[in-house]
């Protein structure tokens, strides 16, 4: 695995910009557990201060130093899309494999269910809600309603993987042997299935820090924790576009862009990696 | 066995219509550092007549397919001509294949077609069949679009096929009418020169009979010549004038059909004789030992010498020219002592 | 024409499952949630000013009845489809007594008119873009305008819209950026208005290309090079035939199936950047009248807006899936 890693820092550019780039912006979230400042406190600092030498990127207009709110933010953020990616990939795996190896009756069961839900549209369903919740509203099930939302695409994907594999020799080998559905699937299937499941994953990670972003500018979550959509929440509410305070804006946007822009890059060259076809038209030249 | 009875055909030149001359084409690979070179067509010289069927014979992955597409001028990197030339001679103009692509262009179709081996899915799918012939033969006839139509529609007739074929989509017809219709599609423009790859190789018997009947009536009406690729000897011995054997990328062996089958040259040969199916005979058949060549690091010296009953010290070291000998050509150090089948 | 019948039947049954679970899914949403909206909107509305409490119970009883949360939670379900069926969803609270469903009625159009235009020139741009780049693989302009589009593709909306609306409203203020159109003109179909109407959708409408082209670039491109070496185009290449019919009709149109698929399949995620533009460019929509019915705690309007989206996205992939035997053959004629 490790060799994969190297041979791909070394001869991928995209895969280099984009391991460099998201490797930068998590140390560079990673650093909030240092931070001098509580995150969460406000006015404790002269506000509305341009970037200088002792507020490295300024200050807002609620006296927060920018750079370690925007440390803090990403953090907050980017944890918030890993549990998305964590259980959406477990919801699309199960239904998928299951899906794809059961066949027949219960196939199409899952997969009319399924499509079903992919023709729903995710962002009024979200902020429905929101809505209904208000103030009980927290992060971790606003993840989970999200990670409901976004498995649908995936186990589709998952299951054209499985129901090749299901007729392949290995898998009667291991049914006559005796292995019961389980361990077929996860001891057996689960190594094909992963590289799929690699480059879903990143679409989705990008996907829900999307979300998380999206919901937060709008006000829909927790303004009081710090991250990055709730960031330019407050500095639209404090009108920093008009009144000049550039910097609250401007440094968030540049640090989510960054983030997306070297996750994304991740996702494909991995993703062109995985793909024979993609890699022997690489191959040729 | 095959008597060739073709009637005299009258030609401008007695000049070959296809020479292909110590061609080379490999698939160069450069990934992640590592260079690796698959060396499918390595140093083929061969002609082919006017009015003659030329079967290429040989297992899968021996590079037979690889030498039709380099013949063909149909190759994409990787795969690249390193060495060497083809050259096609339509009535009397030379036409080099990888020198000149917009002659190349231009004599498609109308001095060249192609018979794919799977002609299931040649066709495009979204589209009337009446579509692929327009798009591939129209610019050649130079006829207003109801000759062109009458044209085709008589064509069709001739080769047994209802011409309301025309006006179906693919999925629509069956295995046997679609491959006729490739046959006829590939023949409409009556080009001298058409290369088969495994045009029959996917379809069952009766209608391999029919297929092979109808491209000899076809090469018979026309006098074109066929580059026909298969590894099935049956097949050769029901339609080729001549064989060339391919092993490893290399040409082993050619000659008249009826001289192959009866007196083989090569001891690869031999044994793709031996091996098949005879009424009556019951002995066993021997495989061979060994695995085919890894084309990427093939074995010094003569290719097959790993495998071959006849092998000496020589035939590890040095390879053999391809010479001629009794009634074609072989690259053996010990083709006079290959015993008769 | 019996394969044709069975496709039909299919996507409609699909449609009908898709409105089904879907309003189901807005019912139990709402009504499953541990908050009371009778209670919210009151607490809304008393902090307006000291109430009595009897009036206060007076609007308890009205808004339970508004908000049919009256009965067995059955009942309930049941009444919330015949609401749905009657397209009657009450009085709006904060634009009272205008009915929810005549709010959305006028946002529709907006809506529609701005999704339509944006996502038919996002798939058609985004895959010609991306089967030129595929099939003209050394084309060195394609390749940069391949890598610019993709770029966009993984920043989202909001970010998008808000450069767009940086830049064109406060460093080169050339268009405007709030509203549907001008305020003082009178609606109609007088070129004028038609004229602002243009000029108001331009920045959401852009914003909308731009998120959504990315990723039928990267799509159709992928396809592309994939049936580049599916077996017709192989020989039609040997058969002479030039590239530029090669390009349009053995592999664009053949490309084409699958990424109508995806459209349909896309819809769901495209109104969802609708709503977040229209809330930003102040566009009259029904996005922007979702998010204000939010922040105004206007439980019959963002219940009345989620279900209709549901309605409307479950139609749009109908009407894809009506056209799609228009193009392939093979589900047209079996």
């Amino acid at each position: 695995m490790f060799s994969i890693l190297r041979d791909l820092l070394r001869f991928n550019v995209e895969f280099l910009v984009g391991f460099v780039l998201t490797a930068l912006i998590f140390l560079f979230a990673a650093a909030h557990f240092f931070a001098p400042y509580p995150d969460t406190a406000i006015y404790l600092l002269p506000p509305d201060m341009p970037p200088s030498a002792e507020f490295w990127l300024g200050t807002t207009s609620r006296g927060q130093d920018v750079f370690w709110q925007m440390s803090a933010a990403i953090w907050n953020t980017m944890t918030f899309g890993l549990v998305v990616m964590i259980l959406s990939r477990i919801v699309a795996l199960a239904v998928g494999m299951l899906s794809g190896y059961l066949g027949g009756k219960a196939d199409q069961a899952l997969m009319t269910i399924n499509d079903t839900l992919i023709a729903l549209p995710n962002i009024p369903i979200l902020l429905l809600v929101y809505f209904v919740m208000r103030d009980q509203m927290t992060w971790p099930l606003l993840a989970v309603t999200a990670a409901l939302l976004g498995w649908n695409y995936d186990a589709r994907l998952i299951r054209s993987v499985t129901l090749s594999l299901r007729n392949r020799e290995f898998t009667r080998h291991a049914v006559f042997a005796g292995m019961s559905v389980p361990q077929v699937l996860v001891r057996q299937h689960l190594p094909y299935v992963m590289p799929v499941v690699f480059f879903t994953a990143m679409n989705n990670l990008i996907w829900a820090i999307g979300l998380e972003v999206t919901l937060s500018v709008l006000g829909f979550s927790d303004v009081n924790r710090p991250t990055v959509g709730g960031m330019i929440y407050w500095a639209n509410q404090h009108q920093a576009a008009v009144s000049g305070i550039w910097w609250w804006l401007v440094f968030p946007i540049v640090a989510v862009v960054l983030l997306f822009l070297g996750l994304f890059l991740l996702a494909i060259s991995i993703n062109e990696y995985i793909d024979p076809r993609s890699r022997l038209s690489r191959m040729g030249g | 066995m095959q008597a060739t009875l073709k009637p005299d055909v009258a030609t401008s030149s007695a000049e070959p219509v296809l020479r292909v001359e110590d061609l080379k084409a490999y698939y160069q690979m450069n990934y992640f550092g590592v260079t690796r070179e698959v060396r499918a067509v390595d140093d083929i010289t061969l002609t082919i007549q006017r009015n003659e069927i030329y079967g290429i014979a040989g297992e899968s992955s021996s590079g037979k397919s690889s030498l039709i597409k380099t013949i063909a001028g149909a190759i994409r990197p990787p795969l690249r001509v390193v060495a060497g030339s083809v050259r096609f001679d339509f009535g009397g103009r030379t036409l080099d294949v990888y020198d000149d692509p917009e002659a190349m262009r231009a004599a498609r179709w109308r001095h060249l077609s192609y018979v794919m081996q799977g002609s299931m899915n040649v066709l495009n799918p979204v589209r009337r069949v009446k579509h692929a012939f327009h798009d591939f033969a129209v610019r050649h006839m130079g006829l207003s679009p109801s000759a062109f139509r009458a044209r085709v529609e008589a064509h069709l007739e001739q080769i047994g096929l209802d011409p309301q074929v025309l006006e179906a989509y693919p999925h629509q017809l069956s295995g046997g009418m679609r491959q006729r219709l490739a046959i006829g599609l590939a023949t409409v423009c009556e080009p001298e020169f058409i290369i088969a790859d495994e045009p029959t190789t996917a379809l069952d018997v009766l209608v391999q009979q029919d297929v092979l009947a109808l491209i000899k009536d076809v090469q018979m009406r026309l006098g074109s010549s066929i580059i026909f690729v298969t590894h099935d000897m049956t097949v050769h011995a029901a339609i080729a004038d001549r064989i060339g054997i391919i092993y490893a990328g290399r040409l082993v062996e050619e000659g008249p059909t009826q001289a192959m089958f009866e007196r083989p040259q090569h001891p690869y040969t031999a044994h793709l004789i031996a091996s098949l199916p005879r009424i009556g005979d019951t002995t066993r058949r021997q495989s061979l030992p060994g695995k085919p060549p890894n084309l990427a690091d093939p074995p010094s010296g003569c290719r097959f010498h790993p495998r071959c009953p006849l092998a000496v010290a020589k035939c590890a070291s040095e390879s053999p020219p391809l010479l001629p000998r009794g009634e074609g050509r072989v690259a053996c150090w010990r083709a006079g002592e290959v015993a008769a089948a | 024409m019996d394969g044709f019948a069975k496709y039909l039947a299919r996507r409609f049954l699909q449609f009908i499952l898709v409105i089904f679970l879907g309003v189901s899914l807005a019912f139990l949403i709402t009504h499953l949630s541990p908050v009371d909206p009778v209670e919210q909107s009151v607490s809304l509305m008393t902090n307006f000013g000291a109430t009595d409490p009897r009036s206060v119970e007076l609007l308890r009883a009205a808004l339970s009845e508004l908000y049919g949360l009256q009965g067995s939670f059955f009942e309930q379900y049941l009444a919330f489809w015949g609401r749905v069926l009657h397209g009657d969803f009450g009085p709006s609270l904060s634009s009272f007594p205008t009915p929810v469903m005549s709010l959305i009625m006028g946002a529709l159009p907006w809506t529609v008119g701005l999704l339509t235009l944006s996502v038919l020139i996002a798939w058609c741009l985004g895959n010609l873009l991306g089967a030129l780049a595929g099939y003209f693989r050394s084309n060195i302009l394609l390749k940069l305008s391949g890598a610019a589009v993709m770029a966009l593709h993984p920043v989202p909306a909001y970010i998008i819209g808000l450069l767009l609306l940086l830049t064109f409203g406060f460093v080169w203020p050339v268009l405007p950026i709030s509203g549907g159109a001008q305020m003082n003109l009178q609606p109609g179909f007088s070129l004028v208005f038609i004229g602002s109407v243009i000029q108001h959708g331009l920045l959401p409408a852009l914003t909308l290309v731009l998120v959504g082209i990315g990723s039928w670039f990267i799509s159709m491109r992928s396809l592309v090079s994939n049936i580049v070496t599916d077996d017709h185009v192989v020989y039609a290449e040997l058969g002479g035939v030039s590239s530029a019919t090669i390009f349009s009709q053995y592999v664009a149109r053949n490309a084409l199936l699958p990424q109508l698929t995806g459209l349909a399949l896309s819809l769901g995620n495209v109104f969802g950047g609708a709503v977040i533009t229209e809330f930003l460019f102040n566009y009259p929509g029904v996005g922007r009248l979702l998010i204000q019915g939010i922040y105004s705690g206007d439980y019959s309007l963002v219940l009345g807006v989620t279900t209709m989206s549901i309605v409307a996205v479950a139609v749009a992939v109908f009407i894809i899936d009506l056209v799609y035997p228009l193009i392939d053959p093979r589900v047209r004629l079996g």
